[in-house]
Order: structure tokens, then C-alpha cells, then sequence
């Protein structure tokens, strides 16, 4: 049971942040002045993506709440760290951003970092 | 980098998200705890544990989270933000030691320098790389 919540927790954690982002970059740069949280919450409302991404998040908050009941919160956080390298390549590939060198070798710390936290 | 009025915002934004997460994460996880259901497939169970004092207040901080991480995303790339948060990790982990009276290994501390060098290392590349983002400034 617990590495199906792993599993579902990082799958709906991917889709749900390329869909973010990709919506986002499209939005504009935003605030969180008392004016932007309400522009957030409208614009979340009007972008199907974004409420799409809303929906998988929801899943995966389901399934990282039911794994941190049964399992400790030091194994729960590192195992949500597996989506890192997925999304990394994912951002390169369909969100064209540019991951450079310094950015590769910093990302490629912190999952280690993140990996050896969970032992 | 110049420290630009948009680097400042986005690193307002990125303190304001792991601030919100990590409390929020270590709310919902005794909550999580402390009610007396099992949390598995029935969607009726999760509604009812929001009741729950710790996981109510925990939902109302990752929603708010949730909000500023948008924020944050339409200022920086996602491959900015992924490595710059993972600092949430370690004050993950340090809080609930706090709370699980753990010991602080020499790996962990190992961890802890892995994360901050490498969200040093990105924090020296290009916020937005994608030229939608950076526009008009």
C-alpha cells in the first residue's frame, strides 16, 4: 500500500506542476498583495489547466495525507522527492526551459541531499 | 544576477512558501496522528478528519502555499523553483525531529549541506529562462 501512494503521490504531483507552470508563464508575472491572492483564486477559476492541476494535486494530497499516517514523516517527504528528476526533464523538454550546467549539478545535489534525508 | 525588484519578490514569495509548508505539512502529520479513523480509500473519511483541529489548520496553510507557489511560478521556471524549495525538506525534517525527540545523525547533516549547496548552485542560474516570463523588463 505504500508504494502505491508513492507512486500515485508523484505521478499526480508531475502532471499537476507542468500544468501550473506552463499556465503561469502564459498569466503573466503576479503578486501576493491583498488584490493578487484574489486575482489568483480568479484566475484559477477561469484556466482549465490550472483547475486540472487543482484535481491532480487534490490526489496527490490524498495520498501523501494517508502516507504520512502510517509511514514517518522523514520517509513520506524524501519519497515525494522522486518526482524531482522526472519534472526537471520535463520542464526542459515540454516547457523549453533552459537548464544549463550550474542548474543540472545544483538539482542533481539537492535530490541526493533529499535521498540521504530519508535514510 | 542584479538584484532586481523581481528577484527580491521572488525571494520574498519563495521564504513566504516554505514558511507556510513546512507548518502546514507538520500540522497535517499530527493530525494525521492524533484522530482516531483510518485514512485509505473512502473519500468520506478524509472530509470528516477535516474537522480535525491540527489538519483543518494544516489544510488552510498548504492551500495559502498553494496560492504563492502560482505566484512564484509565473515569476521563475519550474526547474528554478523544484530545487530552491527542496530547503523545505530540511525544515521538514528538523521540525519533526523537534517533535519525535530524533537524534541528528552525521548523514543527516550530510543531507542537510547537500540541499543548501546545490539550492546555492541554482540560485545563481537564471530565474526565468523561457523569455514569456521576462518580457517586458
Amino acid at each position: 500500500m505504500t508504494w502505491v501512494l508513492v507512486i500515485v503521490m508523484v505521478v499526480a504531483t508531475v502532471v499537476s506542476d507542468l500544468l501550473q507552470s506552463f499556465e503561469m508563464k502564459r498569466a503573466g508575472e503576479q503578486s501576493m498583495g491583498a488584490s493578487g491572492v484574489g486575482r489568483l483564486l480568479r484566475m484559477i477559476a477561469a484556466r482549465r489547466y490550472l483547475l486540472l492541476s487543482i484535481v491532480f494535486l487534490a490526489f496527490s494530497f490524498f495520498a501523501f495525507m494517508a502516507l504520512v499516517q502510517s509511514a514517518p514523516l522523514s520517509f513520506a517527504v524524501p519519497a515525494s522527492a522522486s518526482s524531482f528528476i522526472l519534472e526537471t526533464v520535463l520542464a526542459k523538454v515540454l516547457l523549453k526551459e533552459k537548464i544549463g550546467a550550474r542548474r543540472a549539478a545544483g538539482t542533481l545535489l539537492v535530490l541526493c541531499g533529499v535521498v540521504l534525508l530519508g535514510k | 544576477m542584479p538584484l532586481s525588484n523581481k528577484t527580491t519578490r521572488t525571494y520574498l514569495l519563495l521564504v513566504l512558501f516554505l514558511a507556510l509548508r513546512a507548518f502546514g505539512n507538520l500540522s497535517l502529520a499530527w493530525g494525521t496522528k492524533h484522530m482516531p479513523e483510518i485514512l485509505a480509500a473512502d473519500p468520506l473519511v478524509y472530509i470528516r478528519s477535516m474537522l480535525h483541529p491540527g489538519i483543518a489548520v494544516g489544510v488552510a496553510m498548504l492551500i495559502l502555499s498553494l496560492l504563492v507557489r502560482l505566484a512564484l511560478l509565473s515569476l521563475a521556471d519550474l526547474s528554478f523553483i523544484l530545487p530552491m524549495t527542496a530547503i523545505g525538506y530540511v525544515l521538514a525534517a528538523l521540525l519533526g525531529r523537534v517533535f519525535l525527540h530524533e537524534d541528528v545523525s552525521p548523514q543527516r547533516w550530510l543531507a542537510v549541506a547537500l540541499i543548501f549547496g546545490g539550492a546555492v548552485l541554482v540560485s545563481g542560474t537564471p530565474q526565468a529562462t523561457t523569455g514569456k516570463v521576462e518580457g517586458s523588463k
